[in-house]
């Protein structure tokens, strides 16, 4: 406990050092120097101005109970705002009012409290410090060795040491209890095995490409130079898991010149007249690849800046991901539609173990 | 306590209590005959704490978490955590006629809907940055100033803990909206999930019961923010600060502070007036923020839809570290290992960062085996007189500072009008030498003001005042400080490099030799504390 504090005043400048019993600790390659500095005490206390004169004292009271007031009234004021500025359906400036004066209102409750308070511990309550002796952490000898005993007792006592048996099956039993609880975490997640989830598409051999978000069919006409469709694959919009099919099944579609597009011979006839499908979804982590350049033809995906070179079947030029976006094989159909061709060649998005 | 000055009460006057003060006087009685309570108060009553104003930034986080409870109770009453889809029907007019999720409308009703419920949610965001910032801010004080040494070093690993806890709960409760900025952090979480070897689409998998997004991971989440995580974050927090109770608070060198003593304010009444007061404070300017800033605007993101994504994405702010970490990977780091892809784009950052923090969360328990010092300290050392630990230091919040920028390298590009490209290839150089000349700068200017320091206490200071001597001679006469102000300059511990010893059996282990290594790399370079003898040469050779 606080072997200085007696209410008394601060402490005389010198006396305040006091040395406790240093207790038998290694210090290390600490240097411990014989002619050090000795410590010269607590310098003497300056009083404050609220200290020595009455009229500032007064005044400083005055101050605090008229925080405390104003907390009164910031209070009032913020259950009249919560009616006085009534949020109007449709009007977004009501909705601003609204969090502005309830907000004036209680800030003002809480900084008068705040502020009056701390005031109050700074000029009106006791200015001087006050010193207090530490004890070291560790119990004393004494409590120590009863510890020490107390264990021995319960070590005896139970035969806990000694009846090896016991001790082991117990900690072996505790152990095991836990595990039924992991498994017990198994059905999180479907019966089913993830690989062949995310090996999978809606895309198959002939889905017609479809406006995102609408879901209306895109002809080939309709696809100007340069320019780039976010398509679904139709029929998503009706399907029950809308957004875990669309999480893979996004694509973007996208018109260059012909003699700009570097195909590969196998995928020559993967692009129609210079339009090329790839997948959305970056290969890093799966974002969705949004940005288009249309000047250099480059994919960007805004999470971590992957880039993607779409005259060259969209392999990685810069960032984190390495692999290229999958490509969709696509054509028309009879009526000038754009359709798959088939499904992905290859599963989309990030890279996972049971991929090959 | 029980001596209070005689002349305050007067053994021969019989006061007579006031019928408030005898009612007090019962109630506290009754209160103390079934709880015992006045041992507490004896115990802690008149606890004295030292003041400084860095020991403040440990309150702030504190604070800001009773104002996150508070304001998130109140969000809890009128917040869905369900991803049904509904159709959105609520004030917001653009949104007006959107699917979505149950959890984005209710987050919408709050935000339009609810008198206060803005204003609530934009509390409860802004007091969750703050928590985490002067989290961030406590720890680098509690570092650079060595208050993490022994006996601390427990409850700075349980402070470490408290600081993991609350970016998991940041990040847990900003995905709650699902939103669209917060469905692509949530995308990100999957990817990187699905990188990891052997097991890492199966945790996909069971996090998010199914395929990405499904329908259970904004309930998951939900649970796990309201419910697991502040329960074992209030645990920690308790022993935290019943820790600093029983270590009692460290102060700065100071005339009049040792090593042995507190010196300080009392708890009752000054500590918990400052402390009750500035807790108000801190909630004042946190609904003054929620009332004029807008935070985490959900309705200009709209509802989570794995297609769109805007450009300039940001995580929150402590979550750009790891963010950063990611973006800064050079291409082509994914390899093909018996049929088996393997991702060390993600595997990188999934190991290289846990290493970076399991470094921050041991450092002390590394410290103390370098020094070998088994001494209690309870003194906070000024960051100069530590040079190594605070290079050390210096070093750590660069290499953070530069994953920290990567995370808006696409920011940086369109700000400053460069490259993408040469802002990552920068960021990857900085990552590797910022570090290295940060410390290298860092321990230089330690020396550097320690060695004013002992020039000062050495010689004083120039007073400005110019003397001409007997011989024609000008000088400037030094005026010598004071001994109070010279115990700053003087008051600190020194170390010298372990020396190799053979030990009894006549040999030097391995251990002990990364053990000299790591002492002479800590103390070779080191200014020692001036000492009176020094002090008197001095004066005897002026003379």
């Amino acid at each position: 406990m606080a072997d200085n504090d007696t209410g008394t005043p601060h402490a005389a400048a010198g006396t305040a050092v006091q040395k406790s019993v240093p207790t038998q600790t290694v210090a290390g390659t600490a240097v411990e120097l014989s002619d050090a500095f000795v410590n010269p005490g607590l310098p003497p206390h300056r009083a404050r101005v609220t200290d020595t004169d009455p009229k500032k004292d007064k005044q400083a009271e005055r101050r605090v109970y008229t925080l405390f007031y104003a907390s009164i009234v910031g209070s009032v004021l913020a259950i009249a705002a919560y009616s006085v500025f009534p949020i109007v359906p449709g009007d977004s400036n009501s909705v601003r009012l609204n969090t502005v004066f309830l907000g004036l209102g209680i800030a003002s409750s809480l900084l008068g409290i705040g502020i009056g308070a701390v005031y109050w511990a700074k000029n009106l309550m006791r200015g001087d410090e006050i010193v207090e002796m530490r004890h070291p952490t560790r119990g004393t000898e004494e409590t120590r060795a009863r510890a020490v005993e107390i264990f021995k007792l319960g070590n005896e006592e139970s035969g806990f040491g000694r009846r090896t048996l016991i001790r082991n099956t117990l900690i072996g039993a505790l152990i095991a209890t836990p595990i039924p609880a992991i498994v017990l975490f198994r059905d999180l997640g479907p019966r089913s095995d993830p690989a062949s989830a995310l090996e999978t598409t809606m895309w198959k051999k002939g889905t017609r490409l479809t406006r995102d978000p609408t879901g209306d069919p895109i002809k080939a006409s309709d696809i100007t130079l340069g320019s780039v469709f976010h398509v679904i694959p139709e029929g998503l919009n009706d399907v029950e898991d809308k957004l875990e099919q669309k999480a893979k099944a996004a694509v973007l579609l996208m018109r260059l010149k012909p003699e700009d597009l570097n195909e590969l011979p196998e995928r020559k006839d993967w692009s129609y007249d210079g339009i090329v499908a790839y997948s959305k979804i970056c290969t890093h982590v799966g974002c969705p690849v949004a940005l288009y350049e249309q000047q250099t033809h480059h994919l960007l995906c805004p999470c971590h800046q992957s880039t993607f070179d779409v005259t060259n079947h969209c392999q990685v030029i810069f960032g984190p991901a390495k692999r290229p976006l999958p490509q969709l094989p696509i054509t028309v159909d009879a009526e000038g539609y754009m359709v798959a061709q088939s499904g992905f060649h290859e599963p989309v998005g990030p890279s996972f173990w049971e991929r090959t | 306590m029980s001596t209070e000055t005689p002349t305050r009460t007067p053994p021969s006057t019989v006061v007579v209590a006031s019928r408030g003060q005898r009612f007090t006087g019962a109630a506290v009685n009754y209160v103390d005959e079934r709880t015992s309570i006045s041992g507490l108060v004896r115990e802690l009553g008149r606890k004295i704490f030292p003041d400084h104003w860095s020991f403040m930034l440990g309150e702030v986080a504190l604070y800001s978490f009773v104002v996150i409870l508070l304001t998130g109770t109140f969000l809890t009453f009128f917040y869905q955590p369900s991803m049904a889809d509904v159709v959105y029907n609520g004030s917001y007019v653009p949104l007006k006629g959107l699917h979505m999720s149950a959890a984005m409308a209710s987050s919408l009703d709050i935000s339009f809907d609810i008198r206060g419920g803005l204003l609530m949610r934009q509390v409860h965001h802004w007091a969750a940055l703050l928590f985490v910032a002067s989290i961030g801010l406590h720890m680098l004080r509690v570092f650079f100033t060595g208050a993490f040494r022994k006996p601390r070093e427990i409850n700075w690993f349980i402070g470490f803990v408290l600081f993991i806890l609350a970016m998991a709960e940041g990040f847990t409760g900003y995905s709650l909206p699902d939103d669209l900025l917060s469905g692509n952090g949530l995308r990100i979480i999957d990817g990187m999930v699905k990188g990891i070897p052997l097991v890492g689409s199966w945790i996909s998998w069971l996090l998010f019961g199914g395929e990405f997004p499904g329908t259970h991971i904004v309930a998951r989440l939900f649970t796990l923010h309201i419910l697991l995580l502040p329960a074992i974050l209030i645990a920690a927090l308790g022993a935290h600060l019943l820790l600093m109770i029983i270590n009692k608070h460290t102060q700065f060198a100071g005339p009049g502070r040792t090593n042995d003593n507190v010196v300080g304010v009392p708890i009752m009444p000054t500590f918990a007036a400052k402390a009750g007061g500035f807790f108000f404070i801190v909630f004042g300017a946190l609904v003054l923020m929620g009332a004029f800033f807008t935070i985490n605007p959900i309705w200009t993101y709209g509802p989570y839809d794995p297609s769109p994504v805007s450009a300039g994405t940001q995580p929150d702010w402590y979550i750009g570290f790891a963010d950063g970490a990611l973006r800064m990977m050079p291409p082509g780091l994914e390899f093909d290992v018996f049929g088996h892809p393997l991702s060390l784009n993600i595997m990188i950052p999934l190991l290289v960062l846990p290493i970076f923090l399991g470094l921050v969360a041991f450092y002390p328990f590394i410290e103390a085996w370098i020094t070998g010092d088994k001494r209690e300290h309870h003194i906070a050392e000024r960051p100069r007189n530590a040079p190594t630990r605070t290079a050390i230091g210096a070093a750590g919040v660069t290499f953070y500072a530069v994953l920290w920028a990567t995370a808006s390298s696409d920011l940086i590009a369109t700000h400053f009008h460069v490259s993408i490209e040469d802002v990552i290839h920068s960021m990857q150089l900085l990552v590797f030498v910022g570090p290295v000349v940060a410390y290298l700068l860092t321990k230089r200017i330690t020396l550097g003001l320690q060695k004013k320091d002992r020039e000062i206490a050495l010689h004083g200071f120039e007073s400005g005042r110019i003397v001409r001597l007997p011989g024609g001679e000008y000088i400037e006469v030094h005026e010598q400080l004071d001994e109070y102000e010279r115990w700053r300059l003087v008051s600190y511990l020194d170390y010298e490099p372990l020396m190799v010893r053979p030990d009894e059996r006549g040999r030097i282990t391995v251990a002990q030799r990364a053990r000299a290594g790591l002492s002479s790399w800590f103390f070779e370079d080191r200014i020692s504390p001036p000492t009176t003898t020094e002090v008197e040469r001095e004066h005897a050779s002026q003379h």
